[in-house]
């Protein structure tokens, strides 16, 4: 055969191989390669959405991780605080009822002089007048018994008439 | 390194086969039955076009699909079955036209008439096959991808990482940024030569991707979308190319305007060559078998066969590789084509 017609092409074959090959574009272009495409690029855009996601996710997880503990800590510095604060306060307390009860133990203490003074002096005075009615009586008696003779009375006079002249 | 040592065998294995082919032109009434066998007839049987699917057995014993014959001679449409030639015996006669065909799948008209020939021939059907393949495999998986939102499954976990790696690996890096309107073209362009290069070698089947008819169209093609999508960059540098002296202008131009037709013509032939060699060199160790039965009797043909059958398993391995290869090379390279034509100022 000719070794020529290997080379030489063939009108009918070039036809059909453009009737083939546009079809089979506009057919696969259609049918296969958008839908396939498509879906590939979709399921691309929906992974990266889900990674973006996951990875906001995880910033916020950050986010609130980092608030808590700055919440915690805030916290902790309260609770410091009020701790201090209490364990102020009760000092306080504790040395304003010591000053109290100091105060108060001096105005016990000298409301209870001034009452034992005054119920001494009640009692000195009632010792006097006591003494001095005692003293009055026995006075009374010692006179009562003196003055039971005459004599004795009226040298008694004498005496005190006495005693008034040198006045 | 394997491709260059594959393709300096198959360019030697051409050139021997062409000179085989010469030589047994120059000698058509030697016949001597001593003489060696002859492989040329039957691998160029092969590797060419025909007019029915043949399949095995020869002369009367043969078993053929006939194909249909289509003929349009002078305004007349003609249509009807290879197998009413009867394997060449026949003429064929309708209304005043009567059709002959010879041992190469030539079809004539007796009174000088020209037919058109467009007869689904072998290749055609193998195409159509590779047309219904195509559309199972690729609009079968368009559907599920479709219908399910998921991971892919099935067909479509088949099917889409060779869509995304013809894509990001071919198209997207050679094209560049505007790649998405070239996409349904280079990708069926892709998958329409692996599917035709892998049909081929299945045995029984056609050499659609190693005819020169059809890597022509499909580099034709090429030609057309690559300078219809060229901008003023692109064809700045062929008229005007920057840099050259005005006097080499007269040698620069025209070399420019023959570089457009030398790129995609070099894909028709790397195809076409690839191809039709692989066949080639499968059909020559076989061949081998039947020249050492005819040189040194069935002893031989049974000393060379495991030896040639190994070779043939290679190189079938072989034909796998390069089936991928040469659907991979012309897709690249047409998306390179692209890519230079379309490529803003740089």
């Amino acid at each position: 055969m000719d070794p020529m017609a290997l080379v030489t092409p063939a009108i009918g074959l070039m036809f059909w191989t453009c009737v083939v090959f546009v079809l089979l574009l506009v057919l696969l272009k259609k049918f296969a390669w958008k839908p396939i495409l498509n879906a590939v690029d979709e399921r691309n855009e929906s992974i990266e959405n889900a990674l973006k996601s996951a990875e906001n996710a995880k910033v916020e997880m950050q986010a609130l991780n980092a608030d808590n503990e700055r919440i915690l800590a805030e916290a902790r510095l309260e609770r410091d605080a009020l701790l201090k604060e209490a364990r102020e306060i009760k000092g306080n307390i504790i040395n304003e009822a010591k000053e109290q009860a100091n105060v108060e133990a001096d105005k016990i203490l000298t409301s209870a002089k001034e009452q034992i003074s005054t119920e001494k002096m009640k009692a000195i005075t009632e010792l006097k007048n006591t003494v001095a009615e005692l003293s009055i009586d026995m006075a009374t008696m010692v006179i009562k018994s003196e003055l039971k003779d005459a004599d004795k009375q009226k040298k008694l006079v004498t005496e005190a008439l006495k005693e008034a002249e040198l006045n | 390194m394997l491709k260059t040592t594959l393709k300096a065998t198959i360019v030697l294995l051409l050139l021997l086969i062409t000179s085989a082919t010469i030589q047994a032109e120059n000698h058509p009434t030697e016949v001597n039955s001593d003489e060696l066998y002859n492989p040329v007839p039957a691998i160029m049987h092969h590797i060419s076009d025909a007019h029915e699917w043949h399949l095995w057995g020869e002369g009367e014993g043969s078993v053929t699909i006939p194909l249909p014959v289509i003929l349009y001679t002078e305004g007349n449409l003609d249509i009807f079955m290879s197998s009413d030639f009867n394997h060449g015996h026949l003429a064929v006669v309708k209304g005043n036209r009567v059709y002959s065909i010879d041992s190469h799948s030539n079809i004539t008209e007796s009174s000088g008439l020209k037919p058109l020939d467009l007869s689904i021939t072998k290749n055609v059907a193998s195409m159509l096959l590779a047309l219904v393949v195509l559309l199972i495999l690729f609009v079968g998986a368009g559907f599920k991808s479709k219908k399910n939102k998921g991971s892919p499954n099935g067909l479509l976990s088949f099917i889409e990482p060779l869509v995304l790696f013809v894509r990001d690996d071919i198209i997207k890096p050679n094209v560049g940024t505007n790649y998405k309107k070239f996409l349904p073209y280079l990708l069926t362009l892709f998958f329409f030569i692996l599917i035709n290069n892998l049909l081929g070698l299945l045995p029984g089947s056609a050499n659609v991707t190693g005819n020169i008819a059809i890597t022509l169209v499909l580099s034709f093609i090429t030609l057309l979308v690559t300078n219809f999508s060229a901008n003023k960059s692109y064809w700045g540098h062929i008229f005007n190319p920057p840099g050259v002296p005005l006097a080499l202008m007269p040698i620069m131009i025209p070399i420019e305007i023959v570089g457009i037709f030398t790129k995609p013509f070099a894909l028709m032939i790397r195809l076409f060559a690839n191809i039709s060699a692989g066949h080639i060199i499968i059909l020559s160790l076989i061949s081998l078998i039947f020249m050492a039965q005819s040189g040194l009797g069935n002893g031989g043909a049974f000393g060379v066969a495991p030896v040639s059958v190994i070779f043939v398993l290679f190189m079938y391995l072989i034909e796998v590789l390069v089936a991928f290869l040469q659907a991979y090379i012309f897709t690249l390279l047409t998306s390179l084509f692209i890519g230079l034509a379309t490529v803003e100022k740089h």
